[in-house]
């Protein structure tokens, strides 16, 4: 018995793959939850309930997802391109701060502008405030290759500690009794919901229309050509002249302008104002999503509301069986280790004997 | 088995998928004889030595050593049982001295104290009795690839092997480097060394061997007495047909389509890759560039790529003065081979037609206003399929991902991406940059490669070809110059040049830099 590489991908493993990881990583998460004391089966049932089961549960996961999405496409766009932008977070925030800034009630009102002007404004400046924050790592890349890893991971925090001074400094709600929370968005910016007493906002639809915008352009423009070569093989685009720094501004750009979204469009349609905890991770989380869906934005779009859904699920599970809600994590996190085993594995086949190889 | 019968192979045969890399081949190794193992690349001369090495286990067979049985699979018992290798590419540390490089792996790890002393003599003596002098002390990375070689086969007979194989030996010296590899194999087997000698170099096997075992899809065609064989037997029975190589034919050279005055090229860390070099190339002539590798001939390419700024001196094509910039002298006309095709030539995830177009995606043929016109790349790529023959697209057509092109095939596509030129233009491309064109070819392919850059310089476009392998030097050049540490000979018609003037000239003596 051996291990073979396999010419091709068989169709039926590629499908597979990805039903063997889940079913594994429910094995491994149904172990820690009966640790927790729970009943496994009853665990899942609610927590499936919870993420899918009813309009509520889908309207939370919905809103949930919709941030997910954006910083989804954020990593899948700038790692097609080995870019590994992991400051998806910092420009999250940056972008909600722009948002806030251009949008919001200073000293009781706002810029007098028609909302019909200041809100693609207010976009336009969340965009490119997360566009600049990697511009700075993308050029430091391609110029003098300093590991973006480090870098955007680093501004993560330096991001985080200025908007933490904006807070409690220029950008403070007077009116918030102390929190140190941002001033209010015009309610002519706030985003409209989609479903009447529920929390999903037409955030959401801007969301699967860039994933799908994404999605034509990497396939039928020539930037997703030139973000597809150059993640491939560098070295032959830049022989076949390919400005690859330039390609590679031209994706930092974009990563970031979508984290930067998806941060206004958090502020616009859910939060209303900034505050340090407005994101439990959605930059991090996008990571995982945009290897969970291998990189393909129409994929994103599933992956995110896979992960939402696990993760909204999971708040209301723990309330009814007393688990802890970072079975969540595990199951996330779980769930993505074991869909590259799977991918990776899907690759090579396990063959008995001396027959089997010569029939392949 | 006769007494003087070492090694004997019995119907090996190893499969990789429905590849048969070797179909049971029987062979045998006397004592004190150099036995040539030649065939194409892909002919199973590297899966067989490797399963002689343990570094394959074979499907079926089995191998006698010394009248012993080979446990399969154990480069250790292999070298217990005194069989040494000498790769192609060393498995030296460059920054360790011969002599700790001759020891590695020879002593467990855990032991408190090495024996250096013993090792040293042992060295000093093996190197003493096979006439193979190098200095323990020396750093490996101070040494010529010649000597580098030299330790390898030390590293093998200080460990005890009598039987020595090497792979494809010749391939990285000079002539003169070939000539004292070939008097060390002389004395080994004088000494009643073995050796296994792969090479596809018909000259090579023919001089240094007695028996020449020819491989061809897995099989042992034929082993025929090196005596009494001549190069066209074994060319036809290594290709299992007829090739009829290409040649020149003299013409008048045209107008100056490149020039290079006192060329100088940095690299990153400010060394002289190339020093103040001459050159001319004219319309409808060929000129080659010999050297060893790691000379500048890199520097060269990307320079005439569009890859390379000059640091100093001047460059100009067609009395352009041209910017450092791939896509310029794409539209400029110049056609350019990589020599590495799967690094540098193309991006092997992506399907054959992005990659036909790679070069020009930019311009208005393959896109308007963001938008790949995939129709049009598409046709393109299908017509350049079907002009070089580009094999192996036929499940899948121009969606066929690049990576899975032999590289004879993965070759054409960039030939013929780079002498096409724009889609729908005629124009022969005014000049040609060739980097190794036929590196690790077979020989069919070389004859095609060959014979379509012949073509392109007819219909008159320049033509500048850089190749280790002189043979190929000889039949394709009007004038030949020699790269030696980034300097460079006068192109001299190839008639005034012997193969020896070249070895000294790629030795870095004799010819140096006529101004």
């Amino acid at each position: 018995m051996r291990i073979e590489k396999r010419a091709a991908p068989s169709r039926r493993m590629q499908l597979a793959a990805p039903l063997l990881a889940i079913a594994f990583t429910l094995l491994v998460s149904s172990l820690l939850v009966a640790w927790a004391g729970a009943p496994v089966g009853k665990a899942y049932a609610l927590l499936l309930e919870g993420g899918f089961g009813s309009t509520f549960a889908w309207s939370e996961t919905l809103t949930r997802a919709t941030p997910l999405i954006l910083t989804g496409l954020s990593a899948a766009v700038a790692f097609r391109a080995r870019l590994f932008n992991i400051g998806a977070e910092g420009q999250l925030y940056a972008g909600a701060l722009a948002a806030v800034a251009v949008g919001g009630l200073h000293g009781g009102q706002g810029f007098a502008l028609h909302p019909a002007l200041l809100f693609p404004a207010m976009m336009a400046a969340a965009a490119l405030a997360g566009a600049l924050l990697l511009l700075g790592p993308a050029l430091l890349k391609s110029r003098l290759g300093v590991d973006e890893v480090v870098t955007t991971l680093l501004l993560n925090f330096i991001v985080l500690l200025f908007v933490s001074m904006m807070l409690d400094g220029p950008m403070k709600d007077p009116g918030a009794m102390g929190w140190p929370q941002s001033v209010v968005l015009q309610d002519a910016l706030q985003l409209d919901k989609l479903i009447e007493r529920t929390r999903v906002h037409t955030g959401l639809l801007w969301a699967v229309g860039l994933a799908v915008a994404l999605w034509a352009l990497m396939k039928y423009g020539t930037l997703g050509f030139e973000i597809r070569a150059v993640g491939a093989n560098a070295r032959a685009a830049a022989f076949a002249g390919m400005p690859v720094g330039w390609v590679t501004v031209k994706v930092a750009l974009l990563s970031g302008a979508l984290a930067g979204l998806a941060g206004a469009i958090e502020v616009a349609g859910r939060t209303s104002y900034v505050t340090l905890d407005m994101s439990p991770g959605y930059g991090y989380s996008g990571i995982v999503i945009a290897m969970l869906a291998a990189l393909n934005p129409l994929g994103v779009v599933a992956a995110a509301i896979f992960v939402a859904g696990i993760l909204v699920g999971a708040d209301s599970m723990s309330r009814a069986v007393n688990v802890p809600t970072y079975i969540a994590d595990v199951i996330v996190s779980v769930s993505l280790l074991s869909m590259l085993v799977a991918t990776m594995a899907a690759q090579y086949r396990i063959v008995f004997g001396r027959r089997a190889a010569h029939a392949g | 088995m006769t007494p003087d019968t070492v090694l004997r192979l019995y119907g090996i045969t190893k499969r990789f998928g429905s590849l048969v890399a070797n179909n049971a081949i029987s062979l045998d190794l006397g004592r004190g004889e150099v036995l040539a193992l030649l065939g194409e690349n892909g002919a199973g001369k590297s899966t067989l030595v490797s399963i002689l090495f343990g570094h394959y286990v074979a499907d079926e067979g089995s191998i006698e050593v010394f009248g012993q049985p080979l446990p399969p699979g154990q480069p250790k018992a292999a070298l217990g049982m005194g069989i040494g290798m000498v790769h192609q590419h060393f498995t030296l540390a460059d920054n360790l001295s011969v002599l700790d490089n001759v020891m590695l792996g020879t002593e467990p790890l855990w032991w408190p104290s090495s024996r250096r002393a013993e090792a040293r003599a042992k060295l000093v003596e093996t190197g003493q009795r096979f006439g193979l002098g190098v200095d323990p002390d020396a750093r490996i990375a101070d040494l010529s690839v010649g000597e580098r070689q030299r330790v390898e086969i030390l590293k093998a007979l200080v460990r005890g092997a009598r039987i020595l194989i090497l792979d494809e030996p010749t391939a990285v010296l000079t002539p003169a480097e070939v000539e004292s590899l070939f008097g060390t194999l002389r004395q080994l087997i004088a000494q009643g060394l073995s050796v296994i000698f792969i090479s596809h170099k018909l000259d090579e096997v023919l001089r240094v061997s007695q028996r020449i075992a020819i491989l061809r899809g897995g099989k042992l065609i034929a082993v025929l007495p090196a005596e009494g064989a001549d190069k066209a037997l074994l060319a036809e029975t290594m290709v299992g047909r007829q090739v009829q190589m290409p040649t020149r034919r003299p013409r008048a050279p045209g107008a100056t389509v490149c020039s290079l005055r006192d060329a100088t090229v940095l690299s990153a860390d400010g060394r002289k890759l190339l020093d103040g070099i001459d050159l001319e190339l004219h319309a409808g002539e060929i000129v080659a560039i010999a050297g060893v590798a790691g000379n500048g001939q890199q520097a060269l390419a990307e320079l005439l790529f569009g890859q390379h700024a000059l640091r100093s001196g001047r460059l100009q094509l067609q009395g352009q003065t041209m910017p450092a910039r791939p896509r310029d002298w794409v539209c400029a006309g110049v056609a350019r081979i990589p020599e590495d095709r799967h690094a540098v030539g193309v991006v092997g995830d992506l399907p054959v037609w992005e990659n036909a177009m790679l070069e020009r995606y930019a311009m208005p043929v393959f896109s308007r206003a963001g938008i790949v016109r995939r129709a049009a790349a598409q046709a393109h790529a299908r017509q350049l399929i079907q002009r070089f023959d580009v094999r192996g697209t036929d499940a899948q057509g121009v969606q066929t991902p690049t990576r899975a092109l032999s590289g004879g095939n993965m070759q054409k596509l960039i030939l013929g991406r780079a002498l096409v030129g724009d889609p729908g233009s005629d124009k022969p491309p005014t000049l040609i940059v060739a980097d190794q064109p036929t590196w690790g070819l077979d020989i069919g392919a070389v004859a095609y490669v060959h014979q379509q850059l012949l073509d392109a310089c007819a219909r008159g476009a320049a033509m500048l070809l850089i190749s280790e392998d002189l043979d190929e030097i000889f039949a394709l050049a009007d004038r030949i110059a020699v790269l030696h540490d980034g300097r460079l000979s006068a192109a001299r018609p190839t008639a005034e040049w012997t193969l020896a003037d070249i070895g000294m000239a790629m030795a870095g003596s004799g010819a140096e830099h006529a101004h």
